[in-house]
């Protein structure tokens, strides 16, 4: 009876266990859906925003147009419908609002009865008209041509060089800006915080004195307790005006910035890491290389470092994987421009921070929202390859042994 | 993943919470002064909802107001002037804050909804453009400005000033002042691939002060000795205004925009009391304690 008891518990124990490892693995799946599923929504829109169309008179020869080019004729830097393969004429552009310069209100009727008349007549008159409405107001009989924009590609979406996700009538999404601004940040920190790092382990696992050493371990890990919007401020405060100084430059956020404090962030994991991997190292190996007369330092990157590679190669993507992730701390000094970045002196946009500072005010659903949903598809992509990076350089540390 | 809609619920829960404390607190202390102030008897609750830039300016006039009136609850959520709009349209606010008019867009849907639409000017709000203490320039007209922030004038000596690259800051796309900058300097015209965005006003004036080539634009109320303010024109340069609270009150500054509150008239029963006395003399010098700029 007892032990059955017994049985039963354990089984129960066990159901359990194994209910909430499945039901948590099934959540970060639909996670990952949820995302997929999300960003993806954005190659099967067009850059203009749901709801609204672009039109012009029917003679008007022209009857397709870029992204871009529909950019630069409302900037006015295209003025001209010569410029877009149309007749030499100048370009004039109708927005809903400017239908009161062409009508009273009691024309428009009320509560707007006869607005898609009042649209059609407008855009019969003008035969050089591009318009731009909401297409609730498209009227049956519209003697416009409606000007159709081709769907966002992937090509465009990731070779594109203009991130411009709110703009109307068409939205540019070129998110190679912040693709490279992302790798470009965390290369650098890379490079700042690894031969820091590494200084740092061996000091710790080899020369340091054990009093020092537990001293010094607890700090460094307390380093990564400080919360990342502390260490932005200490950045855009301190580092980015030393860096304008140094540098001369005429402006102090940049990739350099970025790249030093995430260094200082990736520091912790690194050190801890590469330290642990070090202190690994078989006694007898260490003992049998002085023997031999090696000294300390012939010792350590004779022996100790050769054993210890791939926990410090894992210590490094580790240390990346924190530098790509991170948010606050960039967004605050690396000046969010989204150009592509040719030196470190320059300003950069990344992926994160593009995601933390836009996502609060795009609409649910729309083209910005799916485009930043795919960023952070790309985001996850990136990540997921350096995890895999990490296991497989492991899996050989295993094999080597 | 509706982070909008979360971050919207815990910000209003937490400044719900936050007032409903305070109201509560009020509430004992000032039982005496509240049964005199004409709304003893119904207990009214409140939803205000919209624009972040109203947002200070409508948390301490509710927090007052409520000091006044322990009765009253209000709840002040922000989001954007759009997001305020269209929860009144669905009526799950009761008054809409907007940093803006409403645009013919809005009107036609509300008209649509058969909603008949209040509207109250409650206070201005005036952007300086600002640089670097030691540069040279004072002034600056409309069109060097969108030069300036379009990317097409890249240097400080186009504009009188020294040879020094211009260094342009810019708030988040997300932000409503970036739009109203884009819609009344800029001619609607885009912003420039380059330019430097900031997350918030205050990292603006803190890169400002540091940068000698720096431009940027900032509430009026959030000017400090770090950073200088630029006289603008909007004639073509023939007369260039200070920003002031003053100039921005007799309309003599051109880069000031009126804070509105929206409201479904058949709720103007409850929201009449507050708006009341946002407008009343008491709730205007609020208005200008809090950096805005009065009516009238």
């Amino acid at each position: 009876m007892k032990r059955n008891f017994h049985k039963l518990g354990e089984k129960l124990i066990e159901g359990v266990i194994t209910a909430s490892g499945l039901v948590t693995s099934i959540t970060v799946l639909l996670i990952v859906f949820y995302l997929f599923k999300e960003g993806l929504g954005i190659f099967s829109q067009t850059p203009v925003a749901e709801g609204s169309l672009l039109a012009v008179n029917r003679q008007n020869q022209v009857s397709e147009l870029s992204a871009a080019q529909v950019k630069d004729i409302f900037d006015q830097e295209i003025t001209n419908w010569q410029e877009v393969g149309g007749a030499n004429a100048p370009i004039k552009l109708f927005e809903i609002d400017d239908i009161t310069a062409y009508y009273t209100e009691e024309q428009l009727g009320p509560d707007f009865a006869f607005l898609p008349q009042r649209i059609n007549e407008v855009v019969a008159k003008d035969p050089h008209i591009l318009a731009y409405f909401p297409d609730e107001y498209l009227a049956h009989n519209f003697p416009g041509k409606r000007i159709e924009l081709a769907n966002i590609s992937l090509g465009d979406f990731l070779a594109g060089r203009q991130w411009y996700p709110t703009i109307q009538p068409a939205v540019q999404l070129g998110v190679l800006p912040l693709i490279l601004g992302t790798l470009w940040v965390s290369l650098g920190a890379i490079l700042i915080a690894l031969p820091l790092g590494l200084a740092t382990a061996i000091y710790l696992a080899e020369i340091a004195d054990p009093k020092v050493r537990n001293f010094l371990k607890p700090v460094i890990e307390l380093l990564a307790g400080i919360p990342s919007v502390v260490y932005g401020f200490f950045g855009l405060v301190v580092i980015v005006p030393l860096i304008q100084d140094v540098f001369g430059l005429p402006v102090g956020e940049t990739a350099l910035a970025g790249s030093i404090v995430l260094g200082i962030m990736a520091l912790p994991t690194i050190i801890s890491v590469s330290e642990d991997a070090m202190r690994t190292t078989p006694r007898a190996m260490k003992e049998a290389s002085l023997a031999l007369g090696a000294n300390k330092w012939q010792t350590i990157y004779k022996v100790i470092i050769p054993y210890s590679v791939s926990g410090i190669s894992t210590a490094a993507i580790l240390g990346i994987g924190r530098a790509i992730g991170e948010t606050m701390a960039v967004l605050m000094v690396t000046g969010n421009a989204s150009v592509i970045p040719h030196t470190f002196l320059e300003p950069v946009r990344t992926i994160p921070a593009t995601i933390a500072a836009e996502l609060g005010e795009a609409p649910q659903g729309g083209i910005h929202y799916q485009a930043l949903f795919a960023l952070g598809c790309i985001l996850f992509l990136m990540t997921l390859a350096i995890n895999l990076t990490v296991d497989f350089v492991s899996a050989k540390k295993k094999e080597n042994r | 993943m509706p982070f909008n809609l979360l971050k919207t619920r815990l910000s209003g829960l937490l400044v719900a919470s936050l007032l409903l404390g305070a109201c509560s607190r009020d509430g004992e202390t000032n039982q005496t002064t509240a049964s005199g102030s004409g709304n003893a008897g119904s207990a009214t609750s409140i939803t205000i909802k919209g624009s972040d830039t109203v947002l200070p300016l409508a948390q301490q006039q509710a927090e007052r107001y409520m000091a006044k009136n322990p009765d009253a609850s209000i709840t002040v959520v922000g989001g954007g002037t759009g997001v305020g709009l269209a929860a009144m349209q669905e009526g799950t606010t009761d008054l809409a804050m907007a940093s803006r008019g409403l645009k013919t867009e809005e009107k036609l849907k509300l008209k649509a909804a058969k909603i008949d639409v209040q509207e109250v000017l409650i206070a201005y709000d005036a952007l300086s453009i600002i640089v670097h203490p030691n540069n040279k320039v004072n002034q600056l007209t409309r069109e060097q400005l969108e030069g300036i922030f379009t990317g097409k004038i890249a240097n400080w000596k186009e504009v009188g000033g020294a040879d020094e690259k211009i260094v342009a800051y810019s708030r988040e796309t997300s932000s409503g002042t970036y739009e109203f900058f884009k819609e009344h300097v800029m001619d609607k015209k885009n912003y420039a691939n380059g330019i430097l965005m900031m997350p918030a006003t205050g990292s603006i004036v803190q890169s400002v002060s540091q940068t000698p080539g720096a431009i940027g634009y900032i509430g009026l109320a959030y000017e400090t000795k770090q950073v200088k303010s630029l006289k603008v024109s909007y004639d073509q340069g023939k007369t260039f205004v200070a920003p002031s609270m003053e100039a921005a009150k007799d309309k003599s500054y051109p880069i000031s925009r009126p804070l509105y509150f929206f409201y479904d008239a058949t709720v103007a029963g409850r929201v009449k009391s507050f708006v009341d006395y946002i407008l009343s003399a008491e709730g205007q010098k609020t208005v200008q304690e809090t950096g805005y700029i009065p009516l009238g």
